[in-house]
Order: structure tokens, then C-alpha cells, then sequence
């Protein structure tokens, strides 16, 4: 029974890597630019849950909300005042770095707002655990939700892809930013939505990360970012299909690390894992071979 | 008053000036070719017709109303389309979903499939592959796909760069009787092409661009028929 109870976490905590990898997959896709600041909006989203909660007394569910709003804001205004400027720079180090600055800049911002103390999470997902197998196994509210919520994002943000006027303008825009515009698509504001539904997302990703492991502090978002990076790497970068695969993939291979080798090597274990996949395919399990035009 | 008048533009690229104040204007119902070698600047030309690109001088008026600063993706609304140079089809997406994207900003939405038959009669090829990704088509198809999607919007204009680009003999004829098919139909053409010939037998007039400048201009016939021309472009 253990190893199903295992596998299930590990599907939780890969569903969670899963929604972040989203961000990360789809600003890569469309802007061509790794998004290095995508972890700590998940710190920033679970931190207005936190204050929403605790500070004003508001209702879990209006705080996630707030908490999603207040992320898209903040995700819109990110690339419109660090990486806009730069999308046409001759070297896209310049946004690279530029990421990796924001990223910072939001862990102090936090840092200076709310203190380097660990905060311990509000519960914000209150659900009973499902007992199973004469209680044998039992999965926990937050797993069910967490789950679920994965795969309802999914399945929403497939079909708004494929179906909607403003997927269609995402799928050209990353194939040809310049044979969009000639099709009258703007360009800018469809990466200004790629951003604000990649922010959204990291948003219910922090609630759901947080109501697993119910700490934060102002770094609470880097290392499951990093993590969510991988797996969109592993799964093939710019894939959303991918990014799934991928970060289902890292969260099993993590917990089973943790359970069966040894809870200090599991990072280890999971970067091993993505450098023996990366050697056998560089472009990552569902990444396309990109030929360069000439 | 003429459809398309360019007024004394000049372009650079960082410090290097590629347009050294050129004029010329398009009136409605002609089929117009500029001609000239690699580097002349036609395709500068045409990018800053269309908003991809800014002129530091001059201005760009389309049916009388100035659209120099007006950026590319509001242009395709006001009527003109652009097919650019080496195709820029949509390889990941289908034949179907690339001519969809052509009629990307059209409000009518009853009316597109209707168009969208008028493009597959005028390419029977593109309607036995329309579930057939883009990018695997040859490139005479995605030559043909191009100008297709340009047509889903229906334009008033229709501005093409290079169609005969890398395709055979036979393909280019084809492509350039569809150019004077979609213009017989009404649409204007504006055509970039370094297949002197094959532009002037099609075109009204025609503009003879050298760095950055017109060299020449006059009805195509008369051009085909000049000695400096014919040296120079037509290798006679």
C-alpha cells in the first residue's frame, strides 16, 4: 500500500510542478525567453493568500482570487517594464539577466513586506482525506484537489487554445512574431496574455504548493521553480503536453527518490534523472527538432 | 487620387541608410513591380508599406489617409495584404488552420467559409491538403498558401515579395497567371520580384530601384524594351 500512497504523492506534487512548468512552457513558447522570475510569483501569489486570509479575514476562496488577479497584474506589468524593451535587444542574455534581476527583486520585495521569519501557511484548501483499503491508504484533501485542479487546467487550456481567437494568435505568434502581424495579430498584447495566464496559474500553484507543504518564507517560490523549469525542459520546452508529462515525471521520480534511496539525494536523483534524458534526447521527451531557417 | 502613395521615404537600418527618399504611388486596379538586383531595397520597401518597419522621413497614404505610423498588425484591417518574402507559412499548423489565420481580423464570420471557397477554387491544391501541415508542402504549395491566407482577408491590395523565389520554371508561370488571375479579379497588386522579366510581362508599370533610389519608371511594355533594362535585368 505504501508505494500507491507514494505514487499518489508523487502525482500530487508532479501536478503542482506541472502548473508551473505551464508558465515557464508557454512564455518560452511564444516570447522565446526563459522566464526566471516565474518561481518567485508563486511565493508572491501564496504570500496576498496568506495576508488576505489572516490579515483581512477574507474567505479562502476570494483570497485565491485576489491572489490570481493580483499575480496576472503583477505578470503583465513584469513584461512590460523589464522584458518588452528588451525582446528586440541583439543578445538574449540581456533578458536572461534581466529575469534573473526581477527575480530577486521580488524575493526582497517580500523580504522587506512580510520578514525572512517562516510563516506557516493559512489552510486555505479544507478538505476531508479519503480513507481507503480498510485504512491502508489514505490520500489527503489537498492531493484530491490538487490533482483535479491539474487536470482541469489541462483540459481549459487546451480547448481555449485550440478554439479561441486568442490561442489561434498564440500558436502563430510562436511559430513567426513577424507573419502574425502581417495576419493583424498583435503581437505584444498576445505575449502580454501569455504572461498574465502563465502568472495566473503560478498563483494556484503556490496555494496548492502551500497547502502541501504549509511554510513560506520569501524563497519558497525558487527551488520549486527551478524544479518546474526542469520539468518543462524534461517534458520538451514550449510543449504543453509537455510540460505535464515532465512535471508528473519529476514529482514521482522526487517522492520515490525521497521514500526508497535517500530523502537527502532526492534533488540529486531528479537532476541525474534529467541529465541521462537530456544525453539520449536533447530536445526533451515531446520537444520538437527545430530547424533553423536559413 | 492614387490607392497607395509613398512620399519621399527614407529608411535606415541602425546608421545604414537603405532608402534614399523614394516616391511612387499605386492606383487602384494596377498591377505595379518594382524591380532591381539583391540589396536595391525593394523588400525595405514593402515592410515599410506595411508597418513592419518605420521611415525616418517621408510618409506612406493608403486611399488617402497617412498610415506611416500605424503598426503592421492594424494595417491588414484597412484592406492590404502582404505575402511575404520566402513564404512564412505556418509549418506547425494546417493548410485550413494557416487560411483561417489569414482572415484573422475579418468581423464577417458568416463570410469567411464563402471566401475561404473562392481561395480553394482558385487553388485545388490547397483544398486536397488542407489537413496537411504547412510545413511539409513543397514549396510551389506553400508559395500558393501564402497568397491564399493573404487573400482570406480580403484585401483591397495585395503586396507580394518574391513569389517566384526558388521555384522551377513551370511553377513560377503558374504562380505569376494566379497573380494576374487575383488582379483580374479586382485586387491591386504591388509586386517586389528580381524575375525582371516575368514582372514587366505581367505589370502595368514598374519602378527600377538601385540602392536605395528609382532609377527608371515607366509602363512595363516600354521597359521590357529598354536597352539599358534589357542589359542590366533581362540578360539580353
Amino acid at each position: 500500500m505504501s508505494f500507491i500512497s507514494y505514487l499518489i504523492n508523487g502525482i500530487s506534487l508532479g501536478s503542482v510542478y506541472a502548473i508551473i512548468a505551464l508558465g515557464y512552457t508557454m512564455v518560452y513558447g511564444i516570447a522565446k525567453m526563459l522566464n526566471f522570475a516565474h518561481g518567485d510569483v508563486i511565493m508572491i501569489g501564496a504570500y496576498v493568500v496568506m495576508a488576505a486570509m489572516t490579515g483581512m479575514g477574507l474567505h479562502p476562496a476570494v483570497a485565491i482570487i485576489l491572489a490570481a488577479v493580483f499575480c496576472t497584474v503583477l505578470g503583465i506589468v513584469i513584461e512590460s517594464v523589464a522584458y518588452r524593451p528588451l525582446l528586440n535587444a541583439a543578445s538574449s542574455l540581456a533578458v536572461l539577466i534581466t529575469a534573473i534581476g526581477v527575480s530577486y527583486l521580488l524575493q526582497n520585495i517580500a523580504l522587506l513586506v512580510f520578514g525572512a521569519n517562516t510563516i506557516s501557511f493559512p489552510k486555505a484548501l479544507s478538505l476531508p482525506a479519503i480513507s481507503l483499503a480498510d485504512g491502508a491508504l489514505t490520500i489527503t484533501g489537498e492531493a484530491i484537489v490538487t490533482i483535479v485542479s491539474c487536470i482541469v487546467i489541462m483540459v481549459v487550456l487546451n480547448v481555449f487554445i485550440h478554439e479561441s481567437k486568442a490561442g489561434q494568435a498564440m500558436l502563430a505568434v510562436s511559430e513567426d512574431k513577424g507573419a502574425a502581424q502581417l495576419m493583424g495579430i498583435n503581437v505584444n498584447g498576445t505575449i502580454a496574455l501569455t504572461f498574465a495566464i502563465g502568472s495566473a496559474l503560478a498563483a494556484f500553484a503556490g496555494v496548492l504548493l502551500c497547502s502541501a507543504y504549509p511554510t513560506l518564507t520569501p524563497y519558497t517560490g525558487a527551488m520549486p521553480g527551478i524544479k518546474a523549469f526542469v520539468a518543462a525542459v524534461f517534458g520538451g520546452i514550449g510543449s504543453i503536453p509537455g510540460a505535464l508529462i515532465g512535471g508528473l515525471l519529476l514529482g514521482i521520480i522526487e517522492i520515490f527518490g525521497k521514500a526508497y534511496i535517500s530523502s537527502q539525494m532526492a534533488d540529486a536523483i531528479v537532476f541525474g534523472v534529467l541529465i541521462l534524458i537530456l544525453l539520449v534526447k536533447p530536445t526533451g521527451i515531446l520537444g520538437k527538432n527545430i530547424q533553423e531557417k536559413v | 487620387m492614387a490607392m497607395l502613395e509613398i512620399k519621399d521615404i527614407e529608411v535606415y537600418y541602425g546608421m545604414i541608410q537603405a532608402i534614399k527618399g523614394i516616391s511612387f504611388e499605386v492606383n487602384e486596379g494596377e498591377v505595379i513591380a518594382l524591380i532591381g538586383a539583391n540589396g536595391a531595397g525593394k523588400t525595405t520597401i514593402l515592410h515599410t508599406i506595411t508597418g513592419l518597419l518605420s521611415p525616418k522621413k517621408g510618409s506612406v497614404l493608403f486611399e488617402g489617409k497617412d498610415i506611416t505610423r500605424i503598426p503592421a498588425h492594424k494595417i491588414v484591417s484597412l484592406g492590404m495584404a502582404h505575402v511575404p518574402e520566402g513564404r512564412r507559412v505556418f509549418a506547425e499548423l494546417t493548410v485550413y488552420e494557416n487560411l483561417k489565420m489569414g482572415a484573422y481580423t475579418r468581423k464577417d464570420k458568416g463570410k469567411i467559409e464563402q471566401t475561404l471557397k473562392m481561395v480553394y477554387e482558385r487553388f485545388p491544391r490547397l483544398k486536397e491538403r488542407k489537413n496537411q501541415l504547412a510545413g511539409t508542402l513543397s514549396g510551389g504549395e506553400q508559395q500558393m498558401l501564402a497568397m491564399g491566407r493573404a487573400l482570406m482577408s480580403l484585401p483591397k491590395i495585395i503586396v507580394m515579395d518574391e513569389p517566384s523565389m526558388g521555384l522551377s520554371p513551370i511553377l513560377v508561370n503558374q504562380i505569376f497567371e494566379i497573380i494576374e488571375e487575383v488582379s483580374k479579379s479586382g485586387t491591386t497588386v504591388l509586386l517586389v520580384e528580381q524575375n525582371a522579366k516575368k514582372a514587366l510581362s505581367i505589370a502595368d508599370r514598374a519602378y527600377v530601384l538601385e540602392t536605395g533610389r528609382i532609377v527608371l519608371e515607366g509602363d512595363a511594355k516600354e521597359l521590357m524594351n529598354d536597352d539599358a533594362i534589357k542589359k542590366a535585368y533581362l540578360g539580353e
